[in-house]
């Protein structure tokens, strides 16, 4: 119905339909739940702020934050035996006996058909004239092998998005930001922005224009007929409503009931779909019911309208001083009428003052962005490159000088930034950067995309994007609409960056379709105004989630389901976990994310599997054995997964009597793959989540390994062997679970090796997530344990997402080359995630097939489809929009190191396991020393002596020393190979902040916290300490150091360390009064203390992880963990960054 | 002119290698519709890989056949793609079944375009290598 709805019916209809309109597209409000979100110190996050570069957002996963989903009652529930904790409800049977239960059918008893893989995605497939258009030409010659991708979102830096602009952009303001098209439509002076907070008593005739003037809409092809004038004039008022800080907007921007409309409909029903109903939720949309931020989403649809303006303002920042005002022209909206703006036009609109009126040429070629506007309107017209030198130095002179900046790296010791990295900005328009999704959920590796591939060999730089597309969110704009407004012909979701031709007719930002507006969408329902679809939230927001209608479903959506896969072999039983785990689950229960239709199962394993009935009405949980793992069965089909609410007694017995059931066991072996199978037939009929908790090498029946560490080769510096599967057993059985929409999560608790490499296919390729504690033992390692059941507490309550598919599209003649993370690639540009999960991140290698010769700039969407815990389907679409250059001066301008980085990190993995590690290891290294080398030789025009960079990659070799003394990449340190691998997995896994942090640890000097410069969250200060060169020549003895390596951190203290510091935070007299081992810094009541800790837990919040705390000191034995991240200093087997750099100059120029 | 063990050798050869045409073919095909999303990888995995041994072991066997017809130079020309082959076999990823083609990283651009550029050139030297055949058994036909 969606595609009907994109012929917008005209005639008669058409009044009916906009007059009705608000009703068909509720824009629905959900309020933050509580606090825990951040939107209350927003104020904290402020311009000020947000031009300093570093300071982290809030935490955006404070842990402990999520409310229960549901609190369900316990209920009156039907089994009320009175369960002795302690002892065994369970009857086991005795090992190795019959199974206790021989069902008749021994096959597997999955229920009705599925639907094959190819279909179970919802995502219709682009037709084909798409996907032709997209891949005209052979991908790329693997010559230039290294084609990078990268995005992810990254750079803490970025405040919050929305709250701020709320406070940044008082209504006032937002006159400035207002889109064009809307000035464009009136001739008439701009309107006074007066910050009315109410609509106009005026405003109500706005829907319900004259008859006359609705005749005019009903032409597509005319020009604006002479009611557009009033269109704006009658709707300004409205726009301060644009403007209210998001924390009430629903009571000021609705004020009145949808009757603005109403009264005018002369007296037509209303529409089909228009259900009064929705209307009615729009305006009190406070806080709808919306499920899903009670997992920890925070979703503030309602205020859609702010969020326009304020989301991108709060990463933009600094563009308004760093874009000039010659970039390219707006993608968006005008995309079609720039680009025969003459290159003089640069220079005309210099300072982009918003209120700097644009040339008058532009009139002509845009009869609808013309007229005073409010907002800057930003020249159009070639790119920066296009430009004569001369013109291109003083017009960029703003931006370029510092990002092309000459470094002579071995001058220059003192590189890193006090604050953590921020994402460079994209050289667009200011009102386009504003548009532009927040670089922590999408990050493109250039942010200058360059015009051909032949440029990009040039440089040498890797073309990718780094995703985080499911991250918590403070802020998401949700909107229902019966119809989804796509491009008809690359199924492109409508985006802030396509243009529109006239009110009636929009051009696909991606394949330049012309599309028509639908009716509905004529309707804006923030502002309660029609004519306007330019102002609708899917055109103000580059991220926006839909609630999906029907036809994205191919079979109702499903509900949350969990399974939990438990080794319970003695080694288990002794690492001591399964308690961990029963009790984070009896915790955390009432908030696994779902709804009245959530179930959960248990399978335990060791040599044989155990499946446990939980079905309600039985007394106690019943302990079901099957001892054939060759071929394994159901005992009972149906009652091994059970709904949560009905059967939550006999659910938490079972776990309460899990830990003790086995704890004389005495098997020792582990028949993981057999169990695999069983919970793959379990959940094959609805599909979920199975959580496998694995202690050791699985070595009986199907799936058995043979462990294939060499101990002695750990410190090899030859070629480290076996970080490919052994079997692709695991990998085949995920590819099941993906066709049945599965996930594994596993979670390897071992202190031997246990084969992560096969293991962790099961995983990598059914979109589950790997969590590794090495060496987990309750006793012996209190730091793994606090770790496990914090991540566990995390991984129970997040967010998650089911059955869901990733489209990533790009612009005509851009395709992608090669995904990177845990997921299935379906087709060229879908991946198929069996779950989503709000920590997972993605990469992507792109590469240019079409030369992007008339482009000013290109667009990227991820849209991911997925099915809520609540059962909902929705669709969360991120748009990002990339300015396009043809010289190669520009390109390194707008490198974004970090992303850079974070993608030839996953080109490595890659490379490491299909060629060898130190294929991958010369690769980065080249990686640096060809684009260096090209840097030199095509932009420099002074050939100096040194190592020159430009400004925005001179952290690149140190990133590339630090990747090559990586866990995953080192060779000459000891590294277990289950580390290397689990280190390989984390960076292809992680979005790039954290991975950044595993590659370049932050070092902090801790002992002189001051209150300077400190962040302010939830009332709570928080001290910024400067970050220091990883190098032991920043230490002192007489300070307190704390390097941050993302999942660890380590708290060095020094010889000499200051008394008062030992005392007032570490709450010892004396050095030699530091335990050996500490993991818990006291909670003393002095101020060194709370800074401290303030600053720690800060650190903590902002990670979906938990990292351990260790406090060392000179002689403890983690000293050389601490060491050996000290990157920039010789090790044994490694260079020192000076060598490096010399190495480095000695081959480029060679 | 006689029917010696050479000529029946090119026959066969002939017959085989328009087998091999239609393998080669179908490769191209089978590539072109996953780069087109129009099948699953999983599916065009499942269908491909099984056609990868046959299609080894046909040239194997007339590359024997060339062997024991003492045919050098015909054998020559096609050692190339017998080592080729040997060395594709035996470089292939951990797969339980037979095969070369794992659905995880077939849809790897590189990957993929090197599949479709080994199809094209296959089916080009299979081509070629039947008009050889043809014009060899004539000859062998003839001369003998």
């Amino acid at each position: 119905m969606s595609t009907a709805g994109f012929n917008s019916q005209n005639g008669t209809g058409t009044g009916q339909t906009y007059a009705n309109g608000p009703s068909q597209n509720p824009v629905s409000l959900q309020q933050p739940p509580g606090g825990g979100y951040g939107m209350n110190h927003q104020p904290s996050y402020n311009p000020m702020q947000a031009k300093a570069p570093g300071p982290p957002g809030p935490g955006p996963y404070p842990f402990g934050q999520y409310q229960p989903v549901s609190s369900h009652q316990p209920g009156p529930q039907l089994s009320s035996y009175p369960a002795a904790p302690g002892q065994p409800l369970l009857s086991r049977p005795p090992m190795g006996g019959h199974p206790s239960y021989t069902p008749p059918q021994s096959a597997s008893p999955s229920p009705g058909p599925r639907l094959p893989p190819a279909q179970a995605t919802p995502l219709p497939p682009p037709p084909a004239a798409t996907s032709t258009s997209y891949y005209p030409n052979p991908p790329q010659p693997m010559a230039s092998a290294w084609q990078y991708n990268a995005a992810s979102a990254s750079s803490m830096s970025t405040p919050p998005r929305g709250p701020v602009a709320n406070h940044v952009n008082p209504a006032a303001s937002l006159a400035a930001p207002s889109p064009p098209s809307s000035a464009a439509y009136s001739s008439a002076p701009p309107p006074p922005p007066p910050p009315h907070m109410s609509h106009s008593p005026a405003q109500p005739s706005g829907p319900g224009l004259p008859p006359t003037s609705m005749h005019g809409y009903t032409q597509p092809g005319t020009a604006p007929p002479p009611m557009n004038p009033m269109v704006p004039n009658t709707y300004q008022p409205n726009r301060p409503a644009y403007g209210p800080p998001p924390a009430g907007p629903p009571p000021t921007m609705r004020p009145t009931p949808p009757p603005a409309g109403p009264p005018m409909t002369s007296g037509t029903p209303p529409p089909p779909k228009a259900d009064a109903q929705c209307w009615g939720a729009v305006n009190s949309a406070l806080p709808p019911a919306e499920p899903d931020f009670q997992e920890g989403d925070i979703e503030c649809p309602g205020d859609v309208a702010g969020n326009g303006p304020q989301a991108p303002n709060s990463y933009n920042h600094v563009d308004s001083r760093m874009a000039p005002p010659t970039q390219p022209g707006p993608p968006g909206r005008h995309l079609g009428h720039y680009p025969s703006l003459p290159p003089g036009y640069q220079n005309t609109s210099a300072p982009p003052a918003p209120s700097s009126f644009h040339p008058a040429g532009q009139a002509a070629t845009q009869p609808y962005t013309q007229g005073p506007q409010p907002y800057q309107q930003p020249p159009g017209g070639p790119g920066p490159a296009q430009l004569s030198s001369s013109l291109a130095a003083m017009s960029l002179q703003s931006s370029t000088p510092e990002a092309l900046r000459v470094v002579n790296l071995l001058q220059e010791r003192n590189l890193l930034p006090a604050n953590p990295v921020p994402a460079p900005t994209p050289c667009l328009t200011q009102d386009l950067q504003k548009l532009n999704c927040n670089p922590e959920v999408f990050r493109c590796t250039l942010t200058s995309i360059p015009q051909t591939q032949s440029l990009l060999n040039k440089a040498k730089l890797p073309l990718g994007l780094l995703l985080h597309p499911f991250k918590d969110l403070s802020q998401l704009p949700v909107v229902t609409s019966s119809t989804i407004v796509r491009c008809r012909s690359c199924r492109t979701y409508i985006n802030p960056f396509v243009s529109f031709l006239d009110q009636r007719r929009w051009k696909c930002n991606l394949c330049y379709r012309v599309n028509d507006v639908p009716e509905e969408f004529m309707y804006n329902p923030v502002s309660r105004s029609y004519g306007e679809p330019h102002k609708r939230p899917e055109v103000q927001n580059a991220t926006i989630e839909f609630i999906a209608p029907s036809e994205y479903m191919l079979r109702p959506p499903q509900p949350a389901v969990y399974l939990f896969v438990l080794d319970v072999s003695h080694n288990a039983v002794e690492t001591g976990y399964l308690s961990v785990f029963c009790q984070s689950l009896l915790d955390n229960i009432n908030a696994l994310p779902g709804d009245s239709r959530t179930k959960v199962g248990f399978i335990t394993f060791d040599s044989t599997i155990h499946f446990y009935n939980l079905q309600e009405g039985l007394s106690q949980p019943q302990m079901l054995i099957v001892s054939d793992i060759e071929d394994i069965f159901l005992p009972t089909p149906d009652s091994l997964l059970v709904n949560l609410n009905e059967s939550k007694e006999l659910v938490q017995d079972l776990l309460k009597s899990l830990p003790n059931l086995f704890e004389k066991t005495m098997e020792t072996q582990s028949a993981l793959g057999s169990a695999l199978q069983a919970a793959f037939k379990l959940l094959s009929p609805t599909g979920g989540r199975m959580s496998v908790f694995q202690t050791q090498l699985p070595n009986l029946g199907v799936g058995a390994l043979q462990s294939r560490e060499d101990p002695n080769q750990r410190a090899s510096v030859k070629d480290v062997q076996h970080l490919s599967p052994a079997t692709d057993f695991y990998k085949k059985l995920a590819l099941d679970c993906s066709g049945q929409q599965v996930a594994v999560d596993l979670f390897l608790l071992s202190s031997q090796y246990c084969d992560l490499a096969s293991l962790g296919c099961i995983s990598r390729y059914s979109a589950g997530t790997v969590y590794y504690y090495p060496s987990y033992h309750h006793q012996h390692n209190p730091d793994q344990v606090e770790r496990f059941q914090r991540d566990l507490k995390r991984y129970l309550t997040r967010k998650i997402g089911f059955e869901a598919v990733m489209r990533i599209r790009c612009t005509k003649g851009l395709s992608i080359h090669t995904f990177h993370g845990n997921f299935f690639v379906r087709s060229t540009d879908l991946l198929s995630l069996p779950n989503v999960n709000p920590d997972a991140g993605f990469a992507v290698q792109m590469s240019i097939e079409e030369n992007l010769d008339d482009m000013q700039v290109v667009s990227f969407q991820a849209a991911l489809l997925y099915t809520s815990s609540k059962g909902e389907r929705r669709i969360r679409v991120h748009t990002m929009c990339l300015p396009v250059v043809n010289s190669l001066s520009d390109v390194f301008a707008g490198a974004d190191v970090q992303a850079i980085t974070g993608l030839l990190a996953c080109m490595a993995v890659d490379r490491s396991v299909t060629a060898s590690l130190s294929d991958a290891r010369d690769a980065m290294t080249n990686a640096a020393i060809d684009s260096l080398t090209s840097y030199r030789q095509a932009v420099l025009t002074i050939q100096q002596p040194g190592l020159l960079a430009p400004a925005c990659l001179r952290l690149f070799p140190l990133y590339i020393l630090a990747l090559l003394k990586q866990k995953a990449f080192r060779t000459g340190t000891s590294t277990r190979l289950d580390d290397r691998v689990f280190a390989m997995y984390q960076l292809k896994y992680q979005p790039l902040v954290f991975s950044m942090l595993m590659i370049h640890p932050a070092l902090y000097r801790i002992d002189d916290l001051t209150d300077e410069g400190a962040l302010n969250v939830n009332d709570r200060t928080i001290p910024q300490p400067r970050v220091l060169q990883l190098s032991v020549e920043k230490l002192s003895r007489e300070g307190a150091f704390l390097m941050d390596a993302g999942i660890v951190m380590y708290l060095w203290i020094g010889r000499n360390c200051h008394p008062n510091f030992l005392s007032q935070v570490l709450g010892v007299p004396n050095y030699a009064a530091v335990p050996e081992k500490l993991h818990l810094l006291p909670e003393l009541d002095t101020a060194e203390s709370q800074r401290t800790r303030a600053f720690i837990s800060w650190l903590r919040d902002q990670r979906p992880f938990f990292p351990s705390l260790h406090i060392i000191r000179d002689e403890s034995q983690l000293k050389p963990h601490f060491m050996q991240n000290m990157i920039e200093d010789r090790t044994e087997s490694a260079l020192s960054y000076y060598e490096f750099l010399l190495h480095l100059q000695q081959q480029i120029s060679k | 002119m006689a029917f010696t063990f050479a000529a029946f050798c090119y026959m066969l050869a002939l017959l085989l290698t328009a087998a091999l045409i239609f393998f080669a073919i179908w490769h191209i095909i089978a590539f072109d519709e996953l780069k087109t999303d129009y099948k699953n990888p999983i599916d065009q995995c499942n269908t491909l890989n099984p056609l990868v041994l046959p299609e080894y072991l046909i040239h194997v066997f007339f590359c024997v056949m060339f062997l024991c017809a003492a045919e050098w130079l015909t054998l020559f020309l096609n050692l190339p793609l017998l080592a080729y082959h040997v060395w594709r076999y035996v470089s292939r990823p951990v797969m339980s079944c037979p095969g070369l083609y794992d659905p995880t990283t077939i849809m790897n651009a590189d990957i993929l375009a090197y599949c479709q550029k080994e199809g094209w050139c296959k089916l080009a030297f299979y081509l070629l290598s039947f008009f050889y055949y043809l014009y060899g058994m004539i000859y062998v036909l003839v001369s003998s």
